[in-house]
């Protein structure tokens, strides 16, 4: 098995303190954990938004401070709890993270393609300030699979939405990063999400990680 | 040209009766400004009356070292009191782009506008480049404190979209451009409005001044517009390089966002 990340010896302020860490690559990994238990902090270092204190974390065999952070966020996208929106259509949000990542926007039917993987009835026209909570995670999270990129990191991408919808939406989501062999690391708030689709589960409790399913080290 | 009048400073002491009337009605109204107001007034009189005194003998023994020390100590008081005005904690890296941005957005506007526009003979004539050197300075002293405030307010209550957009990859420019782009805007729109009103809502401060002092309004109205276009462009010119290079101070070098807005 081929390693995606390799987490050694991290610190982070004290929110995160994390011995040794393997993440394998073309593999749905769910992190699970109480709230503060530094999930979403895990997953800023994967993408580089925040830095250790001290240790190292490799991706792909590559220390991550000597890879350009742009090029590596570029490839692995990470998506907010928060879902945010930018001023403008659906289209406009969607095409949005194309354009910060030095591509050419896509027609409207590329953009209708992704709504229909996220489940989302709405007009690629129509306001995106307006949107319900669920409905605008479910366009940023369109606005992530659009840029095809290689990892997924995505931070709680359903806790906005109903149990059916949820499952309805992660299950294609799923589907998505198996067929185009990516890899997903997905945040959840319930154990049973992590369970359904997990290849691999890791357990954290105040910034460490306390339990591994299906990843060796 | 209509004589005009001499005030004498025998002339000058009724005028201060307005503030005995500002005095008495915080008093009678219980509002706690006396002190400042006395103190606003006393330091007005005693820093004209020195600044007086100083252009006197400045126009009278015309040197380009005297207007060059005048402009740097205008200068220097300008970057000071951005500092100062700015509620946030500014850090030391920005302190460095607004000191950068003012002296060299005003300087090069100051020359273009007085060497080439005005084309001041010989070009250190005090007469001239103190108040358009002043006028130029001030005005860019307020457009900048104005983009200082709303870069910083922008960084602090936009830092989820922010950072959102580096984390779809990003740059630091593209995911601060809204920030940049509503600071610069923010900043030269007092300008913008002055311009609208004036002439109808205000007569300006130094057509005002050129007028009691005897010059046609027809002269005056040219040094005005042209003052107003000068006052446009060094404000535009001092904003945008301060928004342009101050944003890049908000990350750095792994192109995250520091943790640094109070």
């Amino acid at each position: 098995m081929t390693s995606l990340y390799e987490l050694k010896d991290i610190t982070y302020k004290n929110i995160l303190n994390i011995d040794n860490l393997i993440i394998p690559e073309n593999k749905v990994i769910c992190i699970v954990g109480e709230s503060g238990s530094g999930k979403t902090t895990l997953i800023k270092h994967l993408n580089n938004l925040i830095s250790c204190d001290a240790g190292t974390i490799y991706y792909k065999g590559q220390n991550i401070d000597e890879i350009n952070p742009i090029k590596l966020r570029r490839e692995v996208v990470m998506l907010p709890q928060v879902p945010v929106i930018f001023p403008g259509s659906i289209g406009n949000n969607i095409n949005i993270g194309l354009t910060f990542s030095g591509n050419k926007p896509v027609d409207d039917s590329r953009l209708q393609e992704v709504l229909n993987i996220v489940h989302l009835q709405k007009g690629l026209s129509d306001d995106a300030g307006k949107l319900s909570g669920g409905e605008k995670q479910r366009v940023a999270l369109a606005r992530v699979l659009l840029m095809h990129p290689d990892v997924l990191l995505l931070d709680e991408p359903s806790s906005a939405l109903d149990e059916e919808t949820e499952h309805l939406v992660i299950d294609s989501v799923v589907k998505y990063v198996r067929d185009n062999n990516k890899s997903l690391i997905m945040v959840t708030h319930t154990k049973k999400i992590a369970r359904e689709y997990g290849e691999g589960i890791i357990i954290m409790d105040k910034g460490r990680v306390i339990g591994k399913e299906g990843i060796v080290n | 040209m209509r004589n005009i009048i001499e005030l004498t400073v025998w002339q000058l002491v009724p005028a201060y009766i307005f503030v005995v009337f500002v005095i008495a009605i915080v008093k009678i109204r219980g509002i706690n400004r006396e002190k400042e107001i006395l103190l606003s007034s006393v330091r007005m009189t005693i820093q004209l009356v020195l600044v007086g005194y100083i252009l006197d003998y400045m126009f009278k023994n015309r040197n380009p070292l005297y207007t060059i020390i005048a402009m740097t100590v205008m200068e220097v008081f300008a970057i000071y009191n951005v500092f100062s005005r700015v509620k946030r904690k500014i850090s030391p890296e920005l302190k460095r782009i607004i000191a950068f941005s003012m002296s060299f957005g005003t300087i090069a506007s100051m020359l273009y506008f007085i060497l080439i526009v005005i084309q001041l003979r010989p070009w250190y004539d005090p007469q001239y480049f103190i108040p358009l050197g002043g006028m130029i300075i001030g005005n860019s002293m307020t457009g900048i404190t104005l983009g200082v405030e709303r870069i910083m307010d922008g960084f602090d209550s936009r830092k989820e979209q922010i950072e959102a957009a580096l984390m779809l990859g990003a740059t630091p420019g593209m995911s601060a451009k809204n920030v940049v782009n509503n600071a610069f805007d923010s900043a030269i729109l007092p300008t913008i409005n002055s311009m609208v009103g004036m002439g109808i809502v205000f007569l300006p401060g130094m057509m005002t001044g050129q007028i009691l002092s005897g010059t046609s309004p027809l002269t005056a109205i040219e040094y005005q517009i042209a003052i107003m276009l000068g006052i446009l462009g060094s404000v535009s010119l001092t904003v945008i390089l301060f928004v342009m290079l101050g944003y890049k101070t908000f990350f750095n070098d792994r192109c995250q966002l520091k943790d640094i807005i109070s």
